[in-house]
């Protein structure tokens, strides 16, 4: 899992790029939170469209950044979810508390 | 039923085999012709029976886990993931979504996606003896095929 991010008006894009599994979720999570730490936005997006694999650890990575930004009464947005991702996300019921955008936004890019 | 292929994969409990066992499961599986989908959701089951057997089977150790697929008539894939670990003390509590024993990075969404993306579910386990995932998944046979 490799991200990049760029900051513009306090809204921080996080791209994710590469498989979220177990094996490397805790640090997924950390490079995430660092990133906020760093710019501490009042809106953070996770790009979702580099990400080719995710299962349930990805979820857990949502629910944390969403406290983190909960925490600092920002919002967050997943965005570009490609329709693997999506399923599980969407199994998993996050999708009512995030706010996020699937497939049409994704065919769009 | 009849059995039309199989294979077995007997690998350690390191996290890095995560990726490896649904990749090769994938793999196995292109045979029956699947769909993107049909394959993410393989993968996706796949991925957390192993992480379960990894995460809670051993957590202090590294220990065995075996993987069995096998095509059985009628397209359908019939997964075996087992640990020889720890074990779950109650597996109806475990199968409930949210419920982890794990830590805070853990989302106790496994069995229920499991659960979902696959048509069939039996877990059996012994506590201090392991624990065994069975899964089935039907392939549909698509349009244009023989």
């Amino acid at each position: 899992m490799q991200i990049t991010s760029f900051l513009q008006d306090k809204q921080l894009t996080i791209a994710l790029q590469g498989e979220i599994d177990h094996h490397g979720a805790k640090a997924t999570l950390r490079m995430v939170e660092e990133k906020i730490d760093q710019y501490m936005p009042s809106q953070c997006i996770l790009d979702f469209r580099g990400v080719s694999f995710m299962d349930s650890s990805g979820i857990a990575v949502v629910i944390h950044t969403l406290r983190r930004m909960n925490e600092l009464g920002g919002k967050l947005r997943l965005t570009k979810v490609p329709p693997q991702p999506e399923k599980v996300l969407r199994a998993s019921g996050i999708d009512r508390i995030v706010q996020m955008e699937g497939r049409e936004a994704y065919h769009e890019v | 039923m009849k059995c039309e292929n199989q294979m077995t994969l007997e690998f350690p409990s390191k996290s890095i085999n995560e990726s490896f066992a649904r990749a090769a499961v994938a793999c196995f599986a292109a045979q029956l012709d699947p769909t993107l989908d049909e394959l993410g959701d393989i993968k996706t089951a796949v991925s957390e029976a192993v992480t379960n057997s990894i995460v809670h089977g051993y957590p202090d150790t590294i220990g065995t886990i075996t993987l069995r697929c096998r095509i059985l008539a009628g397209n359908v894939l019939d997964i075996v993931i087992k640990d020889k670990g720890r074990g779950i003390e109650n597996v109806e509590e475990a199968r409930q979504p949210m419920f982890t024993t794990g830590g805070a990075d853990r989302s106790g969404m496994g069995f229920t996606i499991m659960e979902s993306f696959m048509t069939e579910l039996k877990v059996s386990s012994q506590l201090g003896r392991g624990t065994t995932v069975h899964m089935k998944r039907k392939i549909l046979k698509r349009g244009g095929k023989s």
